[in-house]
């Protein structure tokens, strides 16, 4: 008898279909994966101390370069967190704009995210219809807040300014012309018989072992969970917005796709939601002592003007306490666990990144299945490696 | 509230010989457990019947570097059939080692591992407690209060043995 031996793989961290740093050690027996042994950390930046070396308002850049796909996500899971620590009730008006912004952004991050995967499988056209799309939003976000990928655009009390001139308008169309886009979407891959044989049954994880290994949002839904943060907890008046949870059943990475596909269908009928109800108002908090004052008070009034240097510089001292906020970011649920010992720094910013948990299941959901639908399983989890690295 | 969260009466019926204190902070209540029950503590938030606890959110650690003891593990509990979260706090000295929950919740797995990587609390009876975010020989760990946000070695050339 010949001796049979495991043969053992690294994939990553550069390989493209990682999506990003990801390296991935792969024990095989012919095809069939026997184990599989993540490793992270490549892109680890230490955002967790930095922000306990840095005043509150200051961290809120820092968040932008987590999930590098859903900044404006991020900036409100950190807001909503350092606002409840204050105890800052935020107009109506800011609450409704942050909505916009998040869902438009869901919407980019879940592009990025099919074109991506779409790729890895092979169906390449669609990366480009997607990038298409994400390009309008993006160019939404830069007459918002002038920056693209990291608008940084939210501010603990609110935004840092009112939407300009004009905006809506573009808003109003984009929203109106992409469920026709949608469709071009889905005649590509949602009855594609190349798409469906690689990932229907492939990559399976049971509600159960989703739940005890701590998967949220659209992984955890696409395994028949219905379970969202922004129905569970809502937050920023989404109990003002109707709108569904699209939920899958078997847990394969169909499911995942097509529940991202649904989520996309909901986000722009958010955003419709908030073009139509969008009150008048400010869109920051009456608080002297922690809000940033408007720019153009800061540039024509001497009160404002100190106010603004002092905020920017030693910032506010929030009552000593701790802190739990989450939104329902792209991945999933998006925690800051905020620490505060009564003086002008955080004494400790904990992240909860949706994908470190989504990723420490891959090895549950690839064990026991073909080398070739380890790509498959990971596009499907939707991973981003600077939020699991931090 | 704090006395009337269910869970909170149920412990402290389960437990009665521990130290169980809780607070509440803008609606969130924190329960501060001593570190030799967390785990029996763990087990039955996750098994009774009226709680189900059955995900873990979150696990983090917290330095309060110079009080003694200095660490604070965080445990943050969501139960789907109460739609709550609860948080359980340990308290945790320098070099004294918790007992893993990676056997109630895999989320814990690598948790466990960050918590060990980034504040050096070791745990007993985790399958895999090895570094996550930094590399095998790295020395220290970083979210000690005691180390320098730029790194000890930041101003020292790196050269590597070869």
């Amino acid at each position: 008898m010949a001796e049979t031996r495991l043969m053992t793989i690294n994939m990553g961290p550069q390989h493209p279909a990682t999506h990003g740093v990801l390296r991935l050690v792969l024990e095989l027996d012919g095809e069939v994966i026997v184990k599989a042994t993540p490793h992270i950390g490549h892109l680890h930046r230490g955002v967790e101390k930095l922000a306990e070396a840095r005043t509150y308002h200051q961290v809120i850049p820092l968040t932008d370069r987590l999930d590098y796909t859903n900044a404006m996500g991020n900036n409100l899971a950190y807001v909503l967190a350092v606002e409840k620590l204050l105890g800052i009730e935020v107009p109506r008006r800011a609450q409704y704009l942050r909505v916009m912004m998040t869902e438009l952004q869901r919407i980019a991050a879940h592009l990025i995210w099919l074109g991506t995967h779409a790729l890895d499988i092979g169906a390449m056209t669609l990366l480009f219809y997607n990038f298409r799309e994400r390009e309008d939003i993006l160019r939404i976000f830069e007459e918002v807040s002038g920056g693209r990928l990291t608008p940084t655009y939210l501010r603990i009390g609110g935004l840092a300014k009112d939407l300009p001139e004009g905006i809506e308008g573009k808003i109003k169309a984009f929203v109106e012309a992409f469920p026709t886009r949608m469709k071009e979407y889905e005649t590509l891959l949602t009855k594609n018989v190349i798409w469906l044989k690689r990932t229907k049954e492939v990559g399976i994880i049971s509600k159960e072992d989703a739940i005890n290994w701590g998967v949220t949002g659209p992984t955890l839904r696409g395994s028949g969970v219905k379970w969202d943060v922004r129905k569970a907890f809502p937050y920023s008046s989404y109990e003002d917005f109707e709108f569904d949870i699209p939920t899958g059943s078997v847990g394969d990475v169909y499911d995942r796709y097509y529940v991202r596909l649904r989520e996309m269908e909901w986000a722009n009928a958010i955003v419709k939601q908030t073009l139509a109800k969008l009150p008048r108002g400010p869109v920051l908090a009456d608080d002297p002592k922690v809000v940033l004052p408007p720019k153009e008070m800061v540039l024509t009034d001497i009160a404002s003007l100190i106010r603004q240097f002092k905020i920017a510089s030693e910032g506010f001292q929030p009552p000593e306490g701790e802190v739990y906020a989450s939104v329902e970011a792209a991945k999933g649920e998006l925690g800051f666990y905020v620490v505060s010992d009564g003086s002008n720094r955080p004494l400790r910013v904990r992240i909860r990144p949706p994908s470190f948990l989504n990723l420490s299941a891959l090895p549950k959901m690839i064990e026991g299945s073909l080398i070739a639908d380890v790509v498959s399983t990971i596009g499907s989890i939707d991973i981003v490696l600077g939020e699991i690295d931090r | 509230m704090n006395e009337n969260h269910p869970a909170l009466k149920k412990l402290q019926g389960k437990f009665p010989s521990s130290a169980i204190e809780a607070a509440t902070f803008r609606g969130e209540v924190s329960v501060t457990v001593p570190k030799k029950d967390i785990f029996e503590i763990c087990r039955f938030l996750y098994a009774d019947p009226d709680l189900q606890y059955h995900m873990l959110t979150d696990l983090c650690g917290v330095d309060h570097f110079p009080q003694s003891p200095r660490f604070e593990a965080v445990y943050l509990l969501y139960s789907f059939k109460a739609n709550d979260r609860l948080r359980l706090k340990i308290k945790v000295g320098e070099g004294e080692p918790v007992k893993s929950v990676e056997s109630i919740w895999k989320a814990a797995n690598w948790l466990e591992r960050e918590v060990y990587d980034l504040f050096g609390i070791p745990f007993e009876n985790h399958p895999d407690l090895r570094r996550i975010l930094l590399w095998d020989d790295y020395e220290g760990h970083p979210l000690r209060k005691d180390f320098p946000v730029e790194g000890p070695d930041f101003d020292k050339p790196f050269v590597p043995e070869v």
